[in-house]
This record gives C-alpha cells, sequence and structure tokens, in this order.
C-alpha cells in the first residue's frame, strides 16, 4: 500500500509500504477516504517531537471504511464508513472512564503524560497513522464512529481533531456569558475555536496572528475581530491591555503551540537550538494578556518537559490554566448534532486536497504557508468517495 | 483590514453551549474516589497485545501498555541510543535530549538505508521545492542563493586553509 513516509526534518515521501495487520482482538483495519495535514504535524514535520523515527507514516486525522476487524471488536463492522478520532484509548482505564479520552494509560507505552494519538511519533505511541491508503485502529469499539447518514465525509473529517480541538479549548477557557475571548493563532483550530467562542456566549473574540490570509478567513468564518501581530500592533499584551479598558481578556486560548514565531530569543532557543521544546511565544503573550483571575486555555501543541514559562505571572495573578488533547469521543455526540443543526460547518475550512502521491509538496505548502492555504486533505484516488 | 462584525447574538447556535456553573477553577469531572480508593484503578483491558517486538517503555509506568504501535523499532546506532534515553523518566533531561540526537542520527541512518537498497533519495521532491518555485518563487531563489554561497563559501574557506601549514600562535601554551 502507498503511505506518507518521514525521512527527516521537512523531508518526507509517499512509499510502498506492507500493509497493517490486526495486532490485539480488538483491531480494525480501515481504508482511508480522507485524511488531513493538520498543523501539529507540523511540529514532527521539522523534527521538534523527540523520538519522531525515520520510516513512521504520520496522520491523525482520516476517515475510512472498515476493512477487517479483530475478534472482539463488536461496535462497527465490516463496510461501515468511520471516522477516526486522532486519540488512541481503551475506553476502560481510569482516565477513560472521567472522559479523559485523550490521556488513556493503555494506548502509550513510551510516555506517561500523554495517550496513544494516531501517527503522532513514538513519544505518542508508535503508531503508523492515517496518511496511507491503509490504517490499524485500535480499540475499535471506542473511538472510530460511524460517520451519520447523510453528512459529508470532508465535515466528518475535521471532527477526528479540528473541531474537537477547537471546541474543547473554548470550553476550557470557562467562557461566561458576554465574556471577552482573545485566541492566538488564526490556523484551523484557532479558527475553530473562535467560532465555538460564540456557542458559549462570549460578547467578543479577537483572534491574532502573522498572516493576512488567514485573519481574513477567520473574520469571515467565525465573525471575530482579527489582528495581525506585526502590523497592527507593536506589542500584542499592551494591544489586549488597551482594547479591555487595560484590564486584559477574560480568557485568552493557546492555539499556537511550539512553532510560534514573533519573538528572535524564544525563535533561537526554542525552535533553532532546540534548547526548549520548541518557542513559547504565543503562551508567555496568552498569560500576559489575560486579566487577573482569569483562564488560559492551551491546546497548541508543546514538546515534553523544559519550556522557557513565566509561571511566576501565572501565581500572581491569579490564572487558571486549563490545558489538554482533546478527548473526541466525549465532545463527538454533541459536535455531531452542532454539524448537522449547521451550527458550525467544518468542510469550510478545507482550501486544498492533494493526492497521496504529492504528500511532500502538501507538507511544504502547509508549513511555509503557500497559496493561502488553510487546511490541505489528502486524498485517495483508490477510495472513490 | 476591517473589524465591523454581525451582532454575535444572531449567529447560529450563539450561548447554545454557555453554562454558569462552568467556572474552570473546579475540574469538570464526575464524583469520583481517587486513585487508591478506586477499586477499578488497576483494571485493563482483557487482551493485551503480545509484545514481539522490541519496545521501549517509560520508567514511569509498571508495563507495556495493552496495545502499542511500536511501528518503527530502534534500530543502529539511533535505537542504542533511544534504549540509553529510556533508563531516565520524562522529568529527566537524560531522556529528551538523547531522543532528540538519536532523531539526527535516525535521519542519516534513513540515507544510508535508501542507497542500501539502491535508492537514492530524491531530496528536491521529499522537501516539496517544486511547490516553493510554483507560489513562492522569489523567497525560494534567495534561500538557494544564500546557500549555495555559504556552501561555495565553506568550500573555499577550508580549501585555502589546507594550502598553508597552521601554525598555533602561542606555541607551547597548550604543552
Ligand atoms: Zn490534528
Ligand atoms: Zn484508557
Amino acid at each position: 500500500m502507498l503511505a506518507m513516509d518521514y525521512r527527516g526534518p521537512k523531508r518526507v515521501r509517499a512509499t510502498q509500504k506492507p500493509m497493517p495487520e490486526i495486532k490485539h482482538p480488538q483491531d480494525a483495519i480501515v481504508r482511508v477516504t480522507r485524511s488531513c495535514i493538520c498543523g501539529s504535524d507540523l511540529h514532527l514535520y521539522n523534527g521538534n517531537v523527540p523520538d519522531t523515527r525515520v520510516g513512521m507514516t504520520f496522520g491523525h486525522e482520516f476517515t475510512g471504511i472498515v476493512e477487517e476487524v479483530g475478534p472482539d471488536v463488536t461496535k462497527i463492522k465490516v463496510g461501515d464508513h468511520v471516522l477516526v478520532p486522532f486519540n488512541v484509548a481503551c475506553g476502560e482505564c481510569h482516565f477513560c472512564k472521567q472522559g479523559m479520552f485523550g490521556n488513556c494509560h493503555e494506548s502509550n507505552t513510551q510516555a506517561s503524560a500523554v495517550g496513544g494519538i494516531f501517527g503522532y511519533s513514538h513519544t505518542a505511541g508508535g503508531y503508523n497513522g492515517g496518511q496511507a491508503e491503509y490504517a490499524r485502529v485500535p480499540y475499535a469499539n471506542v473511538g472510530p464512529t460511524v460517520i451519520p447518514e447523510g453528512m459529508d465525509p470532508d465535515d466528518a473529517v475535521l471532527l477526528t481533531d479540528v473541531v474537537p480541538t477547537g471546541y474543547q479549548a473554548a470550553e476550557m477557557a470557562g467562557i461566561q456569558p458576554g465574556d471577552t475571548v482573545v485566541v492566538f493563532g488564526a490556523g484551523p483550530v484557532g479558527i475553530m475555536a473562535a467560532r465555538c467562542c460564540w456557542l458559549f456566549g462570549a460578547g467578543r473574540v479577537i483572534i491574532i496572528d502573522k498572516e493576512d490570509y488567514r485573519l481574513e478567513f477567520a473574520r469571515n468564518y467565525a465573525n471575530c475581530e482579527a489582528y495581525n501581530f506585526e502590523k497592527d500592533m507593536d506589542d500584542p499584551v499592551v494591544f489586549i491591555k488597551k482594547a479591555t479598558d487595560f484590564m486584559g481578556a477574560d480568557c485568552v486560548i493557546d492555539a499556537v503551540g511550539a512553532e510560534a514565531a514573533g519573538n528572535a530569543m524564544q525563535t533561537i532557543t526554542g525552535r533553532k537550538l532546540l534548547l526548549q521544546a520548541g518557542s513559547t511565544t504565543a503562551l508567555h503573550w496568552a498569560i500576559n494578556s489575560v486579566k487577573k483571575g482569569g483562564v488560559v486555555s492551551i491546546v497548541g501543541v508543546y514538546g515534553p518537559t523544559d519550556n522557557l514559562v513565566p509561571i511566576g505571572n501565572v501565581l500572581n495573578k491569579g490564572l487558571t490554566i486549563r490545558a489538554n488533547q482533546a478527548s473526541v469521543k466525549r465532545l463527538l455526540p454533541r459536535l455531531i448534532e452542532h454539524v448537522q443543526n449547521g451550527v458550525i460547518n467544518p468542510k469550510a475550512l478545507i482550501t486544498h486536497r492533494i493526492p497521496l502521491e504529492e504528500v511532500a509538496d502538501g507538507y511544504r505548502m502547509f508549513s511555509a504557508k503557500l497559496d493561502s492555504c488553510i487546511k490541505p486533505l489528502i486524498v485517495f484516488p483508490s477510495a472513490n468517495i | 483590514m476591517e473589524n465591523t462584525l454581525k451582532d454575535p447574538q444572531t449567529l447560529p447556535g450563539w450561548g447554545i453551549d454557555a453554562n454558569s456553573e462552568n467556572d474552570p477553577t473546579y475540574p469538570m469531572r464526575e464524583p469520583r474516589l481517587n486513585v487508591s480508593q478506586d477499586p477499578d484503578n488497576k483494571h485493563r483491558p482483557a487482551s493485551l497485545q503480545p509484545v514481539d517486538i522490541e519496545v521501549l517503555k517509560t520508567i514511569e509506568r509498571p508495563n507495556v501498555s495493552a496495545v502499542f504501535g511500536e511501528s518503527s523499532p530502534p534500530v543502529g546506532l539511533s535505537g542504542m541510543i533511544r534504549r540509553f534515553a529510556f533508563k531516565y523518566s520524562e522529568s529527566h533531561y537524560g531522556h529528551w535530549l538523547p531522543l532528540l540526537l538519536a532523531d539526527r542520527v535516525n535521519v542519516v541512518e534513513g540515507i544510508v538505508e535508501d542507497l542500501a537498497h539502491g535508492k537514492v533519495p530524491n531530496i528536491f521532491a521529499e522537501k516539496g521545492y517544486a511547490v516553493e518555485w510554483k507560489h513562492n518563487r522569489s523567497a525560494f531563489v534567495t534561500k538557494m542563493a544564500t546557500i549555495a554561497v555559504l556552501t561555495v563559501g565553506t568550500v573555499l574557506l577550508f580549501t585555502s586553509g589546507n594550502k598553508k601549514s597552521y601554525k598555533p600562535k602561542r606555541r607551547g601554551y597548550y604543552r
């Protein structure tokens, strides 16, 4: 089968690889019909996530048709078209039982901090992902969800990560009706988070990025204020203070993570020298621009350990910080309802369709922000759906 | 850029997921026992994936998780470095820095492996430069020119250095 193949920082290709196999009674094999490249794949692509091994297949956002199931799989059957949440979760452990599917204790042997994630380095369990013609899906009774009748697969594939992560970012921000929310990062998740803030009753939503095309997209899609931190302001923290009566925002969402631009010191120590796990510029801005007693919600991906974070300000300001990988399975019923009722329109985010054969160009285009790319979708000529 | 907006209350879904009791200072979870009181806290899935491949395991858990990926088992020099890294906990530099080093070594191993299979990696294509050429030509040309100048400069530096024999200025200082 054809699969995306990581060869080193900023080097990927499509390669013939062996077919995945059933390795556990709850496994399923799916024939992938849609697969996205995600902003968090770029941390892997750039070589910033430890234990990203050459030969691995990325891809944690995919849909597929069930081809084969293990003997203990009862909830899905061969032929079902399913969307596969990015978390690998057992559904039975201490954490899964609390709805923390992003923190499952029985899906990642290599690290205790994070649960298993498809195609996301060995630090997240070493699973091959869905940027391939076929994928192994463990715990098939838990994650994979049959795409509801009539739902566009383009909408379904965004329910595997972007929509739940954006939604959970807004949920964790603890928005009270009327609150002013600032979102750092106008990538797909930031844009979705800005859109979801309204569902929690926000009174004002401001999104900040450095690419005008993304800001324009966010303004139209999420009906929010959108500002360019390189053009519209000298200092984002002062800008937000001024915009909020010098109090700070009620809630701030960090939808950027370790690839943040905007601060030379952070770029050098975090992205070039790897002295810390990526740049934490966005998190600095978030902590410093939220009001005292406010909430900072983090969904941007940071590497493990060693970040230079202004934790003293967190204490002095009495902040609440909430952060997690989204628990897709917990949120799916509500979000499917929102998509079906037209409250959220996920597929509008997709700007590019790239055949798997051209995956290297897709990664370059997305990472270099070429051709006004918001969200690239990998298409499978063999899928016919 | 214009920032004139619609009244948010006219947006579909405005406020439908608002919950005035959603105070994030208190974790949102069902009432439960703490870890050691929970009789179910050691519950594991009924079947365990057979460990028929080398799996590196964090020392912060007692066992291998019930399923695992291990799509690319440790190999060669990078594998040796990774095995060393897994002697340290996740809160230790000794874990993460060797892993990052192993990743870089692994890249070279990947190229050697390609060559051993008679395949010369097409780095231009793997880096997706065609699309950069198409959409970002001027920046791309600048980047390539910079790389060329640096390469030529480095080569000249080293070759010119080879002509004269190197004489340490402070002879005897190191003796
Ligand atoms: Zn993603
Ligand atoms: Zn679990």
